[in-house]
């Protein structure tokens, strides 16, 4: 298969998904204990009996159920995602706001904690069964059995409340009137915290996963091979272990897309970083289910274009992924 | 060797164990240990740890024992772990063994629904689950259950997909066994030892799971629980570091078990991939 | 010898503690010569392999070389520092492993993966080691060069692969090839030609090949010396001729017994009513195909018809590719075909239901390759013999004490029952695998490939066994193997399979002595030492019995 058309598979089924995913959303929303456009409403609305009159019938609700359904997914493709009684603003509007902060966060943490897990790993799988290795091994294990939220609290209190080094709150000095390349340090200073906070975590996954597959691929029967060749060991490493030894890797980080959109609903809270993760914990507060599932929804359209970047890259690293079958 | 035998040779497995058991011990003589319950203000607000006897580790901004909020917090931790993670294993189990062992279109449609599940993100997917079903232990026990059985469907797929094709359950397809009979009686058990190393992960993930909705408010506002007693500490991180922090090194140290346990488990079951340790 | 160019003394492979014993080769002395072909044979766990992986430091972690030397060029290669080994390593001495498929590195074109010895050795420019890397796979005669260079190992046979390797071995002239078990893992045919390769590449360089086999009829074909190794030691060395024709030492004459010769057995003609009939039977394989494409199609078994007596052992050889599994699995209907019959006392198999198939399934049973995945491992012996016969009916009690007596009529025991598969060796297991099979006292019995996973002297002691139980109880067998030689040791009749169809059945006699089909003419004329089995056959046979 070629590139294209695996992509304009991917695309394909990754429509279907977002479509179940909304049709997921309705159900939940009846799912919901109380009345729908209730539900709908918000806390805001739910005094005013003839506004939730209004709002049933704007979004059909007093209109056969499958009839509902259909206008609800339409909606959703359309991208009109409801609209916020609490925030007084249409979800879509809201969420495109907060979407930078969270895309510079994410992927932030990503670079990082995929690029110091290989790294780590590799190091790690150099070096297996002396001490530095312990050292490493064991400092992974407990970053993968650190609540993430917790972590990024006690860095808040080390590195800003305590060191005073870094800033631990917000996404950049409020009211400071810095532009240009002073805004884009200052906000540097602000990521470094939640980015590595959030990192953390994966790091250690990325760390485990490379460790135990450069192992794995240096057992096999190919790296005799350029041993045999008279190759010396850090090119075999290199060229021939790691290559390998990173398809796993590149699996496993697609997979991990998912998890870091949850981890960012939990570091955005604890940082005030002002992304979906941060409007999504407001919104479970205030009972605003449209902002809610609206974040869910692009949270998941999010993982899925980042699903199919992987693919695309594993492709690229691996000539037998297409030409197989 | 013995299977005990592997499993203790590796020190971190024992540790493990030793902690595990320990948290159990805790959570089970929580109303024994603490009778007053969690939730009784004791002492005056704010206590710092370590100045006041009979309160090792202070009180928090309404003058609640920390210890004793604590030692209650150990039972829905491991109870919400070791719930959810049995009810994902009642979803995946079955769903990914069908599904590898009739291939086909069970395979398909089972796969598709699976790989659905594991695209939505699903800690953001739990959220939403509890935020609608409003938090109460079943709806957070179902949420993480729900959020986490698609790894199990793929492992336990994978594993019948591989066994199935052994000469051993072809040998018991020609001696006329049921296919049932044959998943059940030859597949599956073979499948037994990846299974529960991937549950007493999966129970650790499942405490982490938990405590951070907990932590966001979603936990049952009746139970007091690790994560909420972060959660409404959060505010206060500047003047009282130890209300986060203490609840945050028994989660710590819990998951820390887990994954240990999990580790020396696969270490035991299979012998001849263990690597890197001496 | 004066021609020596690699001496080993003394050499002693010291294994980790926890290993079945504290040597892998002990006290092993020889030289190879310049120019000579050397053949070093054994079993698993002679200790042949550790050798050559001591000459090239490839020892597996945990392995090293206690004492002795290996004296190339004024030097002990043993000593070497890490940084002359390299050096030396593919330079002087060149590699070549078993396993084509596994020795290539997946994510690199074989051209690269060619020049990377010349850059390992820092000669040459980039284009220039491009251009030698054509040349190298042209010599080695890999078809279309240019295609072959750019390619990925995935996309290359296993012999294309092994060829590939070879070209490898061969970059920098090296005095010496080691070469581990090269063409164990390649059908004969592809075998023959890469031995003819090795043949032909030692003439025209002189270089010294140190040969690792397990098989004696390699070692008819190419070698020039040979050493035989067992459990650590050498216990015989000569000349290849001299050792193949009057071994000294009682284990490579119980080696070479245990060969199966092209000795023809005279067997009568068995007129009895079939137990199978094959009519006309189809599987195509469809693979790929998609959303985008449409699939390929193989056609597996391609209207098979075939006849089998009762009491007849037929033997159904082939290259891996050609069909004889499909074509064993279709008649157990473990794959179920496209079309036609297969008849087995009266009842097509293939047309039935799957609740229909179940109860006739005890019909038709077979012995399975590999040893290793042919019993559950979490049930005990006594149930994994047992089971088959009660679901069909017998009373447990019968179903049990049948099983006992059937272990002890294959050689285990009747306490054999109450243990476990991983207490016994692959050969025992095998073993167990046909007591299950006659446990449901089946019409016919399909041996698939039952005795490739074995060595060859259990490989003859299971043959031995299943000629006994045939005589004793007139089993009638569908015997497949990709190995003449044991088809020629005990089937009546023969058919050679080749892309799906049946190209020649015939009486062995016939098939062997006078083939009719060019492809059996190949096939046979692959055989590793098809020529030196046939001269001692006639030996054999005519010495007094």
């Amino acid at each position: 298969m070629s590139l294209i058309s695996t992509i304009l598979g991917r695309l394909v089924k990754a429509v279907i998904t977002l479509l179940a995913i909304a049709v997921l959303n309705f159900f939940l929303i009846h799912a919901a204990p109380g009345d729908p456009a209730a539900v709908l409403a918000g806390e805001a609305g739910a005094a005013d009996p003839l506004f939730i009159e209004q709002l049933r019938a704007r979004f059909g609700l007093d209109q056969p159920f499958h009839i509902q359904l259909w206008t609800y997914v339409k909606n959703v493709m359309m991208l009109d995602l409801g609209y916020s009684f609490r925030q007084g603003a249409p979800v879509i509007e809201l969420i495109a706001d907060r979407l930078p902060a969270t895309l510079l966060l994410t992927l932030s943490a990503f670079v990082i904690s995929l690029s110091l897990g290989i790294a780590l790993g590799v190091a790690a799988a150099a070096r297996v069964g002396r001490v530095s290795d312990s050292l490493l091994t064991t400092l992974a294990l407990l970053f993968y059995a650190t609540p993430l939220y917790w972590a990024a609290l006690m860095a808040v209190l080390v590195f800003s409340v305590q060191l005073g080094w870094l800033p631990g709150f917000g996404y950049e000095t409020v009211g400071s009137g810095y532009s240009g390349l002073a805004r884009a340090w200052d906000i540097l200073q602000h990521l470094i915290l939640p980015a590595m906070t959030l990192g953390l975590f994966f790091m250690a996954v990325y760390m485990r996963m490379t460790r135990a597959s450069m192992l794995e691929v240096s057992q096999m029967d190919f790296v005799k091979t350029a041993r045999a060749k008279g190759l010396s060991g850090p090119v075999i490493r290199r060229r021939h272990i790691l290559r390998n030894a990173l398809l796993p890797v590149v699996t496993l980080a697609g997979l991990q897309a998912g998890q870091l959109i949850g981890g960012a609903v939990l570091t955005e809270t604890v940082f005030a970083w002002p992304g979906i993760g941060r409007l999504m914990f407001e919104s479970l507060g205030a009972r605003d289910y449209n902002t809610i599932l609206g974040v869910f929804l692009v949270s998941a359209a999010m993982v899925i274009l980042f699903n199919i970047l992987t693919d695309i890259v594993y492709r690229i690293v691996d000539p037998r992924i297409g030409a197989k079958t | 060797m013995t299977f005990w035998k592997r499993f203790s040779s590796n020190r971190g497995a024992v540790i493990g164990l030793i902690l595990l058991i320990a948290v159990i011990l805790i959570a089970l003589l929580a109303p024994v240990i603490y009778p007053g319950g969690p939730w009784k203000m004791v002492q005056r607000p704010f206590l710092v740890p370590f100045t006041t006897d009979g309160f090792p580790l202070g009180t928090d901004t309404l003058g609640r024992d920390v210890t004793a909020g604590l030692v209650h917090g150990a039972r829905v931790s491991l109870l919400v772990g070791l719930v959810s993670t049995l009810m994902a294993l009642l979803i995946g189990v079955p769903l990914g063994a069908l599904a590898g062992f009739y291939g086909g279109y069970v395979d398909e449609g089972a796969m598709r629904f699976t790989e659905f599940f594991q695209t939505i993100p699903n800690f953001a997917l739990a959220i939403v689950l509890v935020a609608i079903l409003q938090p109460t232990l079943g709806s957070i026990t179902l949420a993480i259950a729900i959020v986490s059985w698609p790894p199990v469907a793929r492992l336990v797929r994978a594993e019948v997909m591989s066994l199935k094709r052994r000469e051993f359950v072809e040998a018991a397809h020609l001696a006329g066994l049921s296919n049932m009979r044959i998943l059940v009686s030859e597949v599956l058990p073979n499948a037994v030892s990846p299974i529960i190393v991937m549950a007493s992960l999966m129970v650790a993930t499942a405490i982490l799971l938990e405590s951070s909705l907990s932590f966001l408010g979603l936990g049952d506002p009746n139970i007091m629980s690790w994560g909420y007693m972060i959660g409404a500490a959060r505010t206060v991180i500047r003047s009282a570091w130890w209300l986060s922090f203490f609840p945050g090194v028994a989660i710590l140290i819990t998951v820390l078990a887990l994954n240990l346990i999990g580790e020396g488990l696969n270490d035991a079951f299979n012998p001849h991939l263990r690597k890197g340790r001496t | 010898m004066s021609n020596a160019i690699l001496s080993i003394h003394d050499l002693t492979i010291d294994l980790p503690r926890g290993a079945d014993r504290p040597h892998a080769v002990e006290d092993v002395s020889f030289d190879l010569n310049t120019g000579e072909i050397l053949c070093v044979v054994g079993e698993s766990g002679s200790g042949k392999s550790m050798t050559a992986n001591a000459l090239m430091g490839l020892l597996p972690d945990g392995v090293t070389v206690g004492k002795g030397r290996a004296m190339f060029d004024g030097a002990d290669v043993l000593t070497l520092s890490e940084v002359k080994k390299q050096a030396m390593r593919g330079a002087r001495i060149g590699m070549i492993f078993q396993e084509p498929m596994t020795a290539l590195n997946p994510l690199m074109r074989i051209g690269e993966q060619i020049a990377e010895v010349f850059e390992a050795h820092k000669l040459h420019t980039r284009a220039e080691r491009r251009a030698r890397a054509l040349a190298l796979v042209k010599e080695v005669g890999l078809p279309d060069p240019e295609k072959i260079v750019r390619a990925y190992p995935f996309q290359l046979s296993g012999g294309q692969r092994q060829r590939a390797m070879i070209a490898m071995a061969l970059a920098l002239e090296p005095e010496i090839l080691i070469a581990d078990e090269p063409t164990t893992a390649l059908d004969v045919t592809t075998q023959a030609q890469i031995l003819r390769l090795i043949l032909a590449l030692r003439d025209d360089r002189g270089m010294a090949v140190m040969f690792i086999t397990h098989d004696f009829g390699v070692v008819a074909e190419i070698a020039d010396r040979v050493i035989v190794m067992r459990h650590g030691l050498i216990v015989e060395a000569g000349m290849a001729q001299q050792v193949l024709e009057s071994p000294q030492h009682d284990y490579t004459r119980a080696l070479l017994d245990a060969i199966p010769t092209g000795k023809v057995p005279e067997l009568a003609a068995v007129h009895a009513p079939p137990a199978l009939e094959i009519r006309n039977l189809n599987k195509i394989y469809r693979t790929g195909g998609g959303l985008f494409r449409t699939g390929r199609e193989v056609r597996a078994v391609n209207d098979v018809t075939l006849t089998i007596a009762k009491g007849e052992v037929v033997g159904l050889v082939g290259e891996s590719g050609s069909g004889k599994s499909t074509l064993g699995r279709a008649v157990v209907r473990l794959v179920t075909p496209d079309s036609g019959q297969v008849l087995v006392g009266g009842v097509d198999l293939a047309a039935l239901d799957t609740a229909e198939l179940r109860k006739q399934r005890h019909r038709v049973q077979m012995v399975f390759q590999d040893p290793y995945a042919s019993l559950n491992p979490r049930h005990r012996v006594l149930r994994s013999l047992s089971d088959g016969p009660i679901a069909k009916g017998v009373p447990k009690a019968q179903a049990n004490a049948r099983a006992r007596e059937l272990l002890d009529i294959v050689g285990l025991g009747a306490d054999a029952a109450t243990r476990f598969p991983h207490e016994f060796s692959g050969g025992q297991r095998q073993r167990i695998g046909i007591a299950r099979a006659l446990a449901m006292d089946p019409e016919l019995i399909i041996a698939d490939e039952a005795v490739s996973a074995l060595d060859v002297s259990i490989q003859a002691q299971v043959l031995e066994l299943l000629a006994e139980l045939r005589r004793k109880m007139g089993l009638s067998i569908l015997f497949i193997t990709h190995d003449l030689r044991v088809a020629a040791q005990v089937c009546d009749r023969i058919a050679v399979m080749q892309h799906g169809r049946l190209v020649e059945v015939g009486a062995v006699r016939d098939v062997f002595h006078s083939p009719k089909e060019t492809y059996t003419r190949e096939l046979l004329a692959a055989v590793p030492g098809a020529k030196w089995a046939v001269d001692t056959a006639v030996t054999k046979q005519g010495a007094p019995a």
